[in-house]
C-alpha cells in the first residue's frame, strides 16, 4: 500500500509529519480552548445569575 | 437582510452553530480524499521524482498562509471603518491559523528545497517575503496579547495587518515582480504552458479545496470562541461595577 519514494522518502515523510502534526495541534489547541473558554463563561453566568 | 446583521455577537453565534457540522462534514469530504489522493495514488513526476507529493501539503498552506492575512486585512478594515466588533475578533481568531500555514509553507518548503536545489534556505525574495509574514504573524498575535483594553487592540492590530498586507502581496508575487531567486512561479496557472498536468491537478485542487474548509471550520470555532471571552470580561467588569 505504501508508495515507493527512493532516496526523497526523509523529504516527503518529514514534511506531511510535520505538517499533519502542526495541523493536529492547531485543531486540538481550538477545541480545548473553545471547551475552557465555555465552562468559564457558563460558570461566570451562573454565579451572577446566583448573585441576582 | 444585511450582512452587517451578522456583526451582531448573538446573530453570528446562531448562524455559525448551524452552518458548523456542515462546515466539518464539507472538511472531512474534501482533506482527506484529497490529501490520500495526493499521498497515495500520485505517480512519480519526471522533474521533480517522489518530492512531488510535498506538493499537496506545501502549496495549500502556502496558498492559504497568504489567503488568511487577505481575510484579517478585510476583517480589520471593516472593524476601522464600521466597528464592528464580530470582525475584529473574526481576524484576531485567523492569525494563528495563518501562522501555522506560513510555516507548514517555510518546513515544508526548505525538506523540499534540500534534495532539489541543495539547500535548506536561500534568501530568495519570495522565501524571504514569507518569512517576514511568518514574523508578522507572531508580531500580530503578540499584539492582541499584550494590550488589555480590546477597542485599542483591535486598533492597533488592524493597523499592524495594513502594514503587514504589503509582505502578504510579496509573499504571493515577489517570483514575478523580481524574476529571480530560486523558487518557481505559480503551481496553478490558467496558461496551459505553466499549468502542471492533470493527473497531479485534480487531487492538489482537492486538497487546496480541503484546506480551505478547514480554515472556515477553524475560523468559526475559534470567533465563538473569543465572542464567549469577550463576553466573561464584559461580565467581569459589570461585576466589578456592581
Amino acid at each position: 500500500m505504501m508508495p515507493e519514494f527512493g532516496k526523497y522518502a526523509v523529504t516527503i515523510l518529514a514534511s506531511w509529519g510535520v505538517t499533519l502534526v502542526l495541523l493536529a495541534g492547531l485543531i486540538a489547541a481550538t477545541l480545548i480552548r473553545g471547551a475552557r473558554v465555555k465552562r468559564a463563561l457558563k460558570a461566570q453566568e451562573e454565579r451572577m445569575k446566583n448573585d441576582g | 437582510m444585511s450582512i452587517w446583521e451578522y456583526a451582531n455577537p448573538v446573530k453570528f453565534m446562531q448562524t455559525s452553530g448551524r452552518l458548523l457540522p456542515w462546515v466539518v462534514g464539507a472538511t472531512v469530504l474534501t482533506l482527506v480524499p484529497g490529501l490520500v489522493w495526493g499521498f497515495f495514488f500520485t505517480p512519480v513526476a519526471a522533474e521533480f521524482g517522489a518530492t512531488v507529493k510535498v506538493i499537496y501539503v506545501h502549496v495549500p498552506a502556502a496558498t492559504f498562509a497568504i489567503n488568511i492575512w487577505v481575510m484579517m486585512l478585510v476583517a480589520s478594515l471593516i472593524w476601522l471603518i464600521r466597528r464592528h466588533h464580530v470582525s475584529a475578533l473574526a481576524a484576531r481568531a485567523a492569525a494563528p491559523i495563518g501562522m501555522v500555514m506560513t510555516l507548514i509553507a517555510l518546513v515544508t518548503g526548505a525538506l523540499w528545497g534540500q534534495p532539489m536545489w541543495g539547500t535548506w534556505w536561500e534568501w530568495d525574495p519570495r522565501l524571504t517575503s514569507f518569512l517576514i509574514l511568518f514574523l508578522f504573524y507572531l508580531g500580530y498575535m503578540a499584539l492582541w496579547e499584550a494590550i488589555d483594553t480590546p477597542d485599542t487592540a483591535a486598533d492597533l492590530t488592524g493597523v499592524l495587518c495594513l502594514v503587514g498586507s504589503v509582505f502578504a502581496v510579496l509573499s504571493r508575487y515577489a517570483a514575478i515582480f523580481w524574476n529571480q531567486g530560486l523558487h518557481q512561479g505559480a503551481t496553478l496557472s490558467l496558461d496551459k504552458e505553466e499549468h502542471i498536468a492533470d493527473v497531479y491537478w485534480q487531487p492538489l485542487v482537492l486538497s487546496i479545496v480541503g484546506f480551505g474548509f478547514l480554515f472556515v471550520t477553524l475560523l468559526l470555532l475559534r470567533t465563538r470562541t473569543e465572542i464567549r471571552a469577550r463576553r466573561i470580561k464584559a461580565l467581569e467588569q459589570r461585576e466589578r461595577m456592581a
